[in-house]
């Protein structure tokens, strides 16, 4: 029961990270109609970024918080810079565009940080475990970065549902011509929306920075698997998002900790385990192909 | 026109004379290719070679066999596809004597057929050794400076099984080495294999669903097989999840000077199995260490060690030739008899031509000065032999 218990908080750590990324991805995917193969870069300069203010602050949590502006202004550099010539072009003009981007990216960190990579370590409070339940051990910092994450979740809940961003956000999803013909200022939302997800991609970098690393292309993985969420979840849909990471999280980790030794009762043992991880890298993309047989239009898309 | 062609026929004529005056025949100088990874997360390890491949250099004075020679350092990006275009490049483009380096297996395996079949050029792993080269794809251009994957963790698993370990958690990466590590210690462990996890190689970095099953599962000892970067990681997770001081951790590759710096506190006592240690008492390895901490401030690794050995051997074999390397067979009959002062002791080829070498256990220290670093404590294994030379066709 505890180890049922640890390994679904890990998929639940894992879910809410893939999901700060995905939920700026599904936002500019379906209310600027981009498709940003460059959202990955941005999760890797919040590492970088972060790391930059944090030998400079000497504090882990100090240099987040003075990244995460950093961050929203690269954002909006890009936004302004590339991304907005994009919006009115074909899928195809700009998958090659933000793939020039994920070049350029690289690149830079290569010159202005090394190509060696960098290393965050966990903050000194953070590093020790807490006891989730009596005798259950839980390691500090992957609890704080699901306490971060669900916040930022509540926070982005109550901004698309309450406030009046959130109500031309969920108007630009639905129709998008239809608010720029009421006089909203689509520039302003489009350019607030990239920032905003830019920041979610960087924060969720940074977060995982002291359990991965810093690494040149870094983000270009971690970016695969975001797009399987938001196609799961249905574009431009952040409660999609939401139950599409929450989902992956727990498949990655049933594919990693379970698998085996469901294997192992009707295959033998060393089949099994060279099977698991064939298997458990697969999974998602089954459950992928399962979603859009059943909801051709994500588990909470628009239909059209 | 014609007042030009002369003017340049004069200068060539200038600069023969000139090169003339130098024993010219002699001096077109022996070149190595290194292949490496000096880009990425890894690089530390490309590093750590290159330097010691530069010192090689230097106490050699430059020269082997009276010869210059030259170092092509190439990139492999921890990429089995980039590690062959290199070596490719190094034995097409470069035309170089020899290629060596190779931190990982899989690009080893990938690059080996262009340069020692496609290339006929004589290729010395300074680390990787994959068991397919041990035994049947065995190559009269292959030759090794470190071992066979599955020696390492064949002495760590004789000294926990010596030491009356119960049971063992195995994980390690899944690709090529990373399998060979695994079947290693499971054939000198004759204690109960409680659970076993291949971790998706290299993309895994976050080991918390594994480490969550070591803890349900209750092993006596973890075994791990995580080089450089991916061995930080580990120990550190280790740590955070609260394992240590309850599961005690074994390792192959996983903790060294490469990763000590940033594992720091968290790797003291830990122990491994190696064939190489910084202290090990023969005056070339007193010599190789000293000068390297004095220009480097850090200690070596035995990646570092194992390319300084690679140097060294081609080295003898320039000498033993007086530089002409003309006749590839004697190059190899030369090698062969690695007649050199490697940095672990003298050791004689096998039949596949790696090593017949110790394997010693050690544990991670901090120095007198306060460093992180290992230090022998025990020989696990002597002279011992890789579990497939006999499948290879050469004797």
């Amino acid at each position: 029961m505890d180890y049922l218990l640890l390994q679904m908080l890990n998929g639940v750590q894992l879910g809410l990270l893939m999901f700060l990324l995905a939920a700026g991805l599904t936002l500019t995917f379906g209310i600027m109609d981009l498709v940003n193969l460059a959202h990955g870069s941005l999760y890797m300069m919040g590492a970088y970024i972060a790391w930059t203010m944090i030998s400079w602050t000497d504090s882990f949590v100090l240099g987040a918080l003075l990244a995460l502006p950093v961050i929203f202004v690269l954002g909006l550099v890009v936004e302004a810079v590339v991304a907005r010539r994009l919006y009115v072009r074909s899928h195809l003009d700009q998958v090659l565009a933000t793939f020039g981007l994920i070049l350029f990216f690289n690149e830079l960190v290569r010159v202005i940080w090394g190509p060696a990579g960098k290393s965050i370590a966990v903050p000194a409070f953070l590093n020790r475990t807490v006891e989730i339940l009596p005798g259950v051990p839980y390691p500090a910092y992957r609890f704080a970065i699901i306490v971060v994450g669900a916040a930022v979740a509540v926070l982005l809940a109550w901004l698309v549902a309450r406030t009046r961003l959130g109500m031309l956000i969920r108007a630009g999803a639905s129709n998008r011509r239809m608010i720029g013909a009421l006089g909203v200022n689509i520039e302003l939302l489009f350019s607030l929306v990239f920032g905003l997800g830019a920041v979610f991609a960087g924060l969720a970098g940074l977060m995982a920075a002291p359990i991965t690393s810093v690494k040149i292309g870094m983000g270009d993985d971690i970016l695969i698997l975001a797009f399987v969420i938001i196609v799961i979840g249905g574009i431009g849909s952040i409660k999609g998002a939401f139950i599409a990471a929450m989902v992956v999280g727990q498949i990655d980790i049933v594919g990693r900790a379970f698998l085996p030794d469901l294997l192992k009762t009707f295959l033998s043992a060393s089949a099994a385990s060279s099977a698991a991880p064939a298997i458990s890298q697969v999974l998602v993309y089954v459950v992928m192909a399962g979603v859009l047989v059943w909801r051709p239009t994500g588990l909470f898309g628009q239909r059209t | 026109m014609k007042s030009k062609l002369f003017g340049t026929a004069t200068i060539a004529a200038l600069a023969t004379v000139a090169a003339g005056t130098l024993p010219a025949m002699a001096q077109s100088p022996i070149k190595i290719g290194f292949v490496s990874t000096f880009s990425g997360p890894q690089a530390a390890i490309g590093e750590d070679m290159r330097r010691s491949v530069e010192l090689a250099k230097e106490h050699l004075g430059g020269k082997m066999g009276g010869k210059p020679f030259e170092i092509v350092y190439e990139d492999d990006q921890f990429k089995p596809d980039v590690g062959k275009q290199k070596s490719e490049k190094l034995v097409q483009q470069d035309k170089v004597n020899f290629v060596t380096g190779y931190i990982w297996s899989n690009v080893l395996l990938a690059s080996l057929k262009t340069v020692t079949d496609e290339g006929d050029t004589i290729l010395i792993s300074a680390n990787a050794g994959p068991s397919q080269i041990a035994g049947d794809l065995c190559n009269k251009n292959f030759f090794s400076t470190s071992w066979q994957n599955d020696q390492t963790p064949m002495a760590m698993g004789e000294y926990l099984q010596s030491k009356g370990v119960k049971s063992l958690y195995l994980m390690a990466g899944n690709y090529a080495a990373g399998k060979d590590m695994l079947a290693g210690v499971k054939r000198t462990f004759k204690g109960q294999i409680i659970g076993e996890d291949l971790t998706k190689w290299p993309d895994q970095l976050d080991f918390s669903a594994e480490l969550a099953k070591i803890r349900a599962a209750k092993p006596d000892g973890i075994f791990i097989f995580y080089p450089g970067a991916h061995g930080v990681q580990f120990l550190t997770q280790y740590a955070q999840a609260g394992l240590k001081g309850q599961i005690p951790l074994y390792q192959v590759f996983s903790i060294d000077a490469i990763t000590l710096p940033l594992q720091k506190e968290l790797a003291l006592g830990t122990l491994g199995a190696q064939e190489w240690v910084n202290d090990l008492p023969n005056d070339a390895n007193k010599k190789y260490v000293a000068d390297f901490k004095k220009k480097h401030g850090v200690y070596p690794s035995y990646y570092g060690a194992q390319s300084y050995d690679a140097i060294m051997l081609i080295a003898s074999a320039a000498e033993a030739l007086k530089g002409d390397l003309s006749n590839k067979d004697k190059v190899r009959a030369e090698m062969k008899k690695a007649n050199f002062k490697s940095l672990r002791g003298d050791f004689k080829y096998n039949t596949n031509q790696f090593p017949i070498q110790n394997f010693y256990i050690q544990e991670a220290v901090k120095d007198p000065e306060g460093m992180m670093t290992v230090k022998t404590i025990a020989t696990a294994m002597k002279d011992a032999k890789d579990p497939f030379y006999e499948k290879c066709p050469m004797k």
